[in-house]
């Protein structure tokens, strides 16, 4: 049982939201950013993205305009962030990573996802297989901001929000799990919101 | 790192205690931001920059968290969170308006390994605060004090008033003593007359004039609002700043609702 701090009430959203927020979040209306450096500017000339064996070795890549001319969906999904934000009915438009990896084979069990600036972050990859993650170009209708990750960032939302990971340039298939760039410094392995596994231990 | 090294230490790892914290004493910053000096039994050391995940539970048993940017240096027997009390907040007007000497509420921390500088980063140490993003930075220059430093130390203060600027004395007393960080404001709505410092939003040329071209070892730390973090940290970089050595923290919403 948690501690009761007294005086404390707290205040209650009065619409019911359907067991949609987890444990620990609050939902927000805004679209916070959070990003661990400057927000990279890559031109969509030289833009790529790139499926890679554990070696580096290139299975598959696509340039920008190879990337929009695949089959995109649309999906409106619910977000959360490991700094405790949840904003529900967020819509994207991207590529299903199914349609990336379509074709190759693969024993991998997990991917690293990395990014312009360095960034990385480790997924099993039947957590971005089966219509649970894309590549996404585009937020709300409009072409996905750079704070926001743009021009491409992964979206992986039932996992926390920091494993979809912003300026997304490729995939490695992995053997083992290998600890990205948060999950060096704290963060959980795996992150699953609804186990509130924001951290080593959690 | 050795991945097998982090896997080691990630399957060692226990979870982060929640710890009961007790509000020692309530030391107001601003009109909107106070400082919460906690006594923390079991708290297990931090490094400037870091911050804390704050629990607070209802009497029937609702829950709300927050995280909050640690103000006091490593060296700090207290553990000090400053914290700005925002209109249509849930968490930050409890703390800020409410809470009295002796109340007790959870925390769990030290959170956060990236945006964190000790005496051993080395520098020049390259501060850009915005608001209330002043915080974290001023942890770090807490320790530098605290340990006498003399790595070069610089710190861009924007604020909105002279009355907003958090922690005005001592950074006054710190920049003015010997070996102390250079401190610099801009103060973006109201002045106090006979300004003669920055009046204006932080941009381009006001960072190549207070940081000029970057030493090799430079660390950059900036935290503020997102619009405020975008436009220093892409400065700094367009000045020649290696954009691995400049690390960011934002808070607060994107400005597109």
């Amino acid at each position: 049982m948690s501690f009761v701090t007294r005086g404390f009430r707290g205040r209650r959203r009065e619409t019911d939201e359907s067991g949609r927020v987890p444990p620990g979040q609050y939902r927000t209306d805004d679209f916070p950013v959070l990003s661990a450096g400057p927000t990279p500017h890559t031109p969509l000339a030289e833009w790529s993205f790139t499926i890679a064996s554990e070696s580096g070795e290139e299975l598959a890549r696509w340039s920008w305009e190879e990337l929009r001319a695949l089959p995109s969906e649309t999906v409106t999904v619910d977000i959360h962030c490991v700094t405790k934000w949840s904003k529900l009915d967020t819509t994207w438009e991207g590529a299903s990573v199914d349609t990336l990896l379509a074709g190759i084979e693969t024993d991998a069990a997990y991917v690293t996802a990395w990014s312009d600036g360095g960034y990385t972050t480790n997924l099993p990859l039947e957590d971005v297989t089966d219509g649970k993650a894309w590549v996404a170009f585009g937020y709300d209708g409009e072409p996905l901001d750079p704070e926001h990750g743009g021009p491409a960032r992964l979206l992986v939302p039932h996992l926390y929000f920091w494993k979809s990971a912003k300026w997304v340039r490729g995939l490695r298939l992995m053997d083992d799990d290998d600890p990205g760039f948060w999950e060096s410094l704290g963060y959980h392995l795996y992150g699953d919101p609804w186990r509130e596994q924001r951290y080593w231990g959690d | 790192m050795a991945r097998t090294a982090v896997l080691g230490r990630l399957g060692a790892a226990a979870p982060i205690a929640w710890r009961l914290a007790e509000l020692v004493e309530l030391v107001p910053e601003t009109p909107r931001v106070a400082s919460l000096l906690l006594s923390v039994p079991g708290w297990p050391g931090h490094t400037a920059g870091q911050h804390v995940d704050v629990r607070l539970t209802a009497q029937d048993g609702y829950q709300a968290q927050r995280s909050y940017s640690i103000a006091a240096p490593a060296e700090s027997e207290r553990v000090v969170l400053t914290v700005e009390r925002l209109e249509d907040g849930e968490v930050s007007p409890f703390l800020v308006d409410d809470l009295r000497a002796g109340d007790r509420f959870e925390l769990r921390g030290p959170i956060g390994g990236y945006f964190v500088w000790d005496e051993g980063s080395g520098g020049p140490l390259q501060l850009v605060a915005g608001g209330s993003g002043v915080v974290p930075l001023m942890a770090m220059l807490r320790h530098r004090a605290a340990v006498g430093s003399d790595v070069p130390a610089t710190l861009l203060y924007s604020a909105r008033s002279p009355e907003e600027v958090i922690y005005r004395e001592e950074l006054d007393r710190l920049g003015g003593g010997d070996g102390g960080p250079q401190v610099v404001y801009t103060l973006t709505r109201e002045r106090p007359s006979g300004w003669t410092g920055y009046d204006r939003r932080i941009d381009g040329e006001m960072l190549a004039e207070v940081f000029g071209r970057p030493d090799a070892d430079a660390m950059a730390f900036v935290c503020g609002p997102t619009r405020f973090v975008e436009v220093a940290a892409d400065g700094l970089v367009a000045l020649g700043y290696d954009p691995s050595r400049v690390r960011t923290e934002r808070f607060g919403p994107s400005g597109r609702s």
